[in-house]
């Protein structure tokens, strides 16, 4: 097959661009290789050989003499990129962008996809403290101290992550401040449970996206990302018990 | 009585799954096809506890039926399946026992602790369970549709 050196490279960057933008925002590993191999065939590579754990991508297609890699640095998540990168990918195949274009999309999808506002993602954290609360533990008197709580820990948790970007780090703290607050909250009979109100508070913080993809790539059979995630949910989860475990040893 | 309860735990599931989805900020044309499927798979837990199957069966259950809900909801709405599996599956978290453990660990009560993290790993183990039976039926469900489609 004739491509030239240039194209190759053109494709070689898109498919590591959309696989770098999936991993980043927490896809599972089945649906980065489907979409980077998506990619290169429809824009012509028949064979692309591809390697991608959750720290870094590399991909080589046929006859092109250099492998290509991307790094990921840090990831987080944002559910909203993968679903379009999803949409792009299938735009792509049907055609109706060609691989300039999709290039520049992807790129847009990277820098300005929005989200919500900080305002509506601390009240949803609230809300979802508050309800669990009442799911979990069928007790309605401690429902308000749930959502207060519960959202200042994640507002806690928000900023500290884009800070210092040590994930482990915040988990731990804002766990720490949920624990203090619950135990000032139930001196001052603003509550009445103290477990209660530990268990919604920190609901916002439970790492659900690494816990999921870690058991969907153990059964698609990647052998190194699916460890590597629960592992990471692990530490997530062992961090969050850690500064409770702290305020613990106040009582 | 119990009526009452249980349409109040499903709007109760609705809302927990809407407000994980905007933390995870999934799109918004989703919302009501994710809480629709985290009230719903959160109902039969209910009704199924109820039944007095154990809290094993019963995660299992949610977990498959959250997994096949998603997948056909992934192909309605042309979206990724994560986008709705992984809001839905927050009511079934083991928050309260993960907290218990934790606690009954750090107050020295080891012998409860350890009772509480076998419950942990039952509703865990559960829970990828059923989202494995989920996967298998998506393979099975492929192979099927394109083996009818080959003989026809």
């Amino acid at each position: 097959m004739d491509m030239s050196f240039e194209k190759q490279t053109h494709i070689l960057n898109a498919c590591l661009q959309a696989g770098r933008i999936l991993i980043e925002n927490g896809s599972e590993m089945a649906r980065v290789i489907d979409t980077m191999q998506r990619i290169a065939y429809n824009a012509g590579v028949v064979n692309a050989q591809m390697f991608v754990t959750v720290t870094g991508i590399v991909i080589s297609i046929d006859n092109h003499p250099n492998a290509q890699v991307a790094s990921i640095e840090h990831r987080s998540i944002d559910l909203d990129k993968v679903a379009r990168v999803n949409q792009l990918s299938r735009q792509f195949a049907q055609q109706e962008i060609d691989l300039p274009e999709l290039v520049r999309l992807l790129d847009r999808i990277d820098n300005d996809t929005p989200t919500f506002s900080f305002l509506v993602r601390f009240l949803a954290a609230a809300m979802l403290s508050a309800v669990l609360l009442i799911i979990f533990t069928h007790e309605y008197v401690d429902a308000p101290a749930g959502f207060v709580i519960g959202g200042i820990g994640f507002a806690i948790f928000y900023f500290f992550n884009h800070k210092f970007q040590v994930q482990f780090l915040s988990e731990f703290f804002s766990s720490f401040v949920i624990g203090i607050l619950a135990l000032v909250a139930v001196k001052l009979g603003l509550g009445v449970h103290f477990d209660n109100i530990i268990i919604g508070s920190i609901m916002p913080l439970v790492p659900g996206v690494p816990i999921t993809n870690a058991v969907r790539d153990l059964v698609s059979g990647n052998l190194i990302s699916g460890p590597a995630r629960a592992f990471e949910a692990l530490i997530s989860a062992v961090a969050i018990a850690g500064g409770i475990v702290v305020v613990l040893n106040f009582i | 009585m119990i009526l009452d309860n249980m349409i109040f735990q499903l709007i109760m599931a609705y809302v927990a799954t809407i407000c994980f989805g905007i933390i995870m900020n999934i799109p918004h044309q989703a919302f009501n096809v994710a809480g629709l499927i985290g009230a719903g798979s959160w109902g039969v837990y209910l009704a199924l506890s109820h039944l007095g199957v154990g809290i094993a069966f019963g995660n299992l259950v949610a977990a498959f039926l959250i997994s096949v809900a998603s997948l056909y909801a992934a192909k309605y709405k042309k979206m990724p399946m994560m986008i709705f599996n992984i809001p839905s599956l927050v009511s079934f978290v083991p928050g309260g026992q993960s907290y218990q453990m934790v606690r009954n660990f750090a107050i020295g009560h080891t012998q409860t602790a350890w009772s509480f993290c076998v419950q942990v790993i039952v509703i865990a183990g559960a829970l990828a369970m059923g989202f494995v039976l989920g996967e298998m039926y998506h393979r099975f469900s492929t192979y099927f549709r394109t083996e009818v489609i080959k003989k026809m």
